[in-house]
């Protein structure tokens, strides 16, 4: 059972296991363990951002492809969702034609760049999705009659969705059976279905050709592989299942603007969380989406207290400032790519 | 059967290279026909002189950055996303050479602005050449080959060296005014020419011209030329390729260096991200002209230069997009740019 759900990939090691399942009981416990508006929000940007990585994985794990459009695809899929709860306010069909909008621009851009690109040399396809997607970014917020420019949209999610909706009057552990608490379990179910779906891809025939192409790409074009056609599966793939974590964020959040969907930084982001937790594996988009987006709430605050605990010294206070976080970040980054090819996951497998 | 497969390869060879030699001079002919569209299509002598001087002093600078990161494609085949790094550094040098020589840029004599310009320019070259150097020792160099691990080693130096920026320098914008003589215009008649673009196009252009001797005139030039088109043969014949690699790269990085100079004062402010922001205009330009290709790369920022000065005033709502378009356009037409270099 657990072996089909998971399509056969287990963690095979124990502390990844462990790991894996904290992580899983946490998020899934999370209005319970951590109550507070805070923490919850913690969560959910959690489970968005796992599906978010777990997708980039696809591309830049699996198929070994470079790809800095993921962004652009997660922020169509929460533009649909917001454009579409805009014309109808707090409707689920909003909701499900802003998504489906969403998916199906996604893929189809997807397509487009990956056929001009990948056609000619893969290595192109960096150049390209980081020049289209800024392009893109651009355009966001130039039209600002659809998207809401910089300001972005905010937009009402359905009633059942909001605080102000009581499933059942009696508290459960201390804790509101509201609207917020379903949003966040529709958030959490469909992240952990997305993620699933993934493995399942990748462990399928289709991933091995992708893993196959990534490890030698003439090799698997002379086994009988059209390298070209799987690469674009898998952009559009990816593209697609990042454009429903983008829907999924903009009905968690109510709100969505280039900064929160389209920004450079977020795409930076990806990068980092995936290489930190691991490429090549669906669960290190896990590891590392969960210990980044944690780090950032909450490691920031202890490096403010060290740069004001050194106080008067020269550079070091500076050199901690919780602003500075992503410098040592990208050192990291820079190591693990060196070293830790497979990152977290990896090492955690290789020394069980 | 000999006899007849002689007869029509003789038929058929006078007509091949004709048609050979004129596509190889048809990307040449791509500028005179863009000036000439956008005359055309602006229909005021004035406004498109200007135009055409605002795209062709947009297009050197660009120039000025993607050559080398043209360069070192060609010759390591590596993709340097770090290339970013040193156009801000640059920028970032130049700027406090400017501001820290306080009265001369401000002064109302050509020669002070200089003196205040020239050690900023050669400043900025000399930082960014060695932070090159160094990038080239400690992050390229043991990922060559790998291009998924440079692009991701040299991603994550550009991030590193945008927040070293911002450790240095503050979190903030500069803003960097241009020196008394770099400001303002000449007018001839209805025409206004702004000193810094004529300025910026005559340093691009004699960039460009040193560029070409230095490849096609010397002796480095000729193994850099060599070790493009087959970089074993030029080790097999007892050149120390790995050299002209590092001199390549540094040269490459001091020009971003330079070309991050140049950008700061045409923009009139600098901030930490600005490379990344250029780089994403660099990258298109390269891909025009084909990767490794210095003439492409020359053709394609003069290309990208003028269309997106003569879109931004026919339709400035496509302005935007009309890079990327110009490059689907290129990629449909030659999908390996439009000067690629022949790799053996």
């Amino acid at each position: 059972m657990l072996n089909a759900l998971l399509s056969g990939d287990l963690p095979r090691s124990r502390g990844l296991t462990l790991i894996l399942l904290a992580i899983l009981v946490g998020l899934a416990f999370a209005p319970f363990l951590f109550p507070g508006t805070r923490s919850l929000n913690t969560a959910a940007t959690i489970c968005v951002f796992i599906v978010l990585v777990a997708s980039y994985d696809l591309l830049l794990g699996y198929t070994g492809v470079v790809s800095f459009a993921h962004t652009m695809f997660y922020g169509i899929g929460a533009y649909g969702v917001a454009i579409m709860l805009e014309l109808w306010p707090a409707s689920w069909g909003g909701i499900l034609l802003g998504s489906l909008a969403g998916l199906a621009v996604s893929i189809a851009l997807a397509f487009v760049i990956a056929l001009f690109s990948l056609r000619v040399r893969a290595i192109f396809f960096a150049m390209v999705t980081l020049a289209v997607s800024s392009a893109f970014m651009i355009l966001a917020s130039q039209l600002s009659g659809l998207t809401g420019g910089e300001d972005g949209l905010s937009y009402r999610v359905p009633r059942e969705l909001g605080p102000a909706f009581k499933l059942i009057d009696t508290e459960i552990l201390g804790v509101k059976v509201d609207g917020r608490l379903l949003n966040y379990y529709l958030v959490f179910l469909a992240s952990a279905g997305l993620v699933l779906l993934l493995l399942r891809f990748v462990n399928a025939p289709f991933g091995r050709v992708l893993q196959a192409i990534r490890e030698n790409t003439f090799r698997a074009e002379a086994i009988g592989y059209r390298t070209v056609i799987y690469r674009t599966i898998a952009v559009c793939l990816s593209a697609g299942v990042a454009s429903l974590a983008g829907s999924l964020m903009a009905i968690w959040l109510k709100y969505t603007g280039p900064d929160t969907t389209l920004s450079l930084t977020i795409m930076i982001d990806i990068l980092l969380m995936l290489v930190i937790g691991g490429m090549g594996s669906i669960y290190g988009a896990v590891l590392g989406a969960t210990l980044f987006i944690l780090a950032r709430n909450y490691l920031q605050n202890l490096m403010d207290i060290g740069a004001s605990a050194l106080g008067d010294l020269p550079l070091l206070p500076a050199l901690i400032d919780p602003d500075r976080w992503l410098l040592w970040l990208g050192v990291l980054f820079i190591l693990s790519v060196y070293f830790f090819p497979s990152g977290i996951v990896g090492r955690l497998r290789a020394g069980r | 059967m000999t006899d007849q497969t002689a007869s029509q390869t003789e038929t058929a060879a006078p007509r091949a290279p004709l048609s050979e030699r004129f596509g190889k001079w048809v990307p040449y002919l791509l500028v005179p026909v863009f000036l000439i569209l956008g005359y055309l299509l602006i229909g005021s002598g004035p406004t498109w002189a200007t135009l055409t001087l605002a795209g062709l002093a947009m297009g050197m600078m660009i120039f000025v950055m993607a050559s080398g990161l043209t360069l070192v494609f060609g010759l390591m085949d590596i993709l340097n996303f770090g290339h970013g790094a040193f156009i801000s550094i640059g920028a970032f040098v130049g700027a406090t050479v400017l501001l820290s020589a306080g009265g001369w840029t401000g002064a109302d004599s050509v020669l002070l602005n200089l003196g205040a310009v020239l050690p900023a320019m050669l400043a900025a070259m000399m930082v960014a050449g060695g932070l090159g150097y160094v990038f080239e020792r400690v992050i390229v160099r043991p990922v060559y080959g790998a291009h998924l691990k440079q692009i991701l080693v040299t991603m994550g130096g550009l991030i590193v060296a945008e927040e070293l920026i911002r450790l240095i320098w503050g979190p903030d914008a500069i803003p960097l005014p241009r020196p008394e003589a770099f400001t303002g215009a000449w007018i001839f008649g209805m025409v206004a020419i702004e000193k810094y673009r004529v300025y910026s196009v005559i340093l691009g252009l004699i960039i460009f011209l040193a560029l070409l001797w230095v490849l096609g005139r010397t002796r480095t030039g000729l193994l850099i030329r060599a070790g493009v088109e087959n970089g074993e043969m030029v080790e097999a014949l007892g050149y120390r390729i790995r050299l002209i690699f590092i001199l390549v790269f540094v040269a490459g990085s001091a020009l971003a260096g330079l070309g991050g100079v140049m950008w700061g004062l045409y923009e009139q402010i600098i901030t930490a991200q600005m490379g990344l922001d250029v780089l994403v205009l660099v990258f298109i330009v390269v891909i025009i002209g084909g990767l490794g290709s210095v003439h492409g790369c020359f053709i394609g920022a003069l290309l990208v230069g003028l269309l997106a000065n003569y879109t931004g005033y026919l339709m400035p709502k496509l302005a935007l997009g009309s890079n990327i378009l110009l490059m689907v356009a290129v990629l449909m037409w030659r999908p390996q740019g439009l000067l690629p270099i022949n790799k053996q």
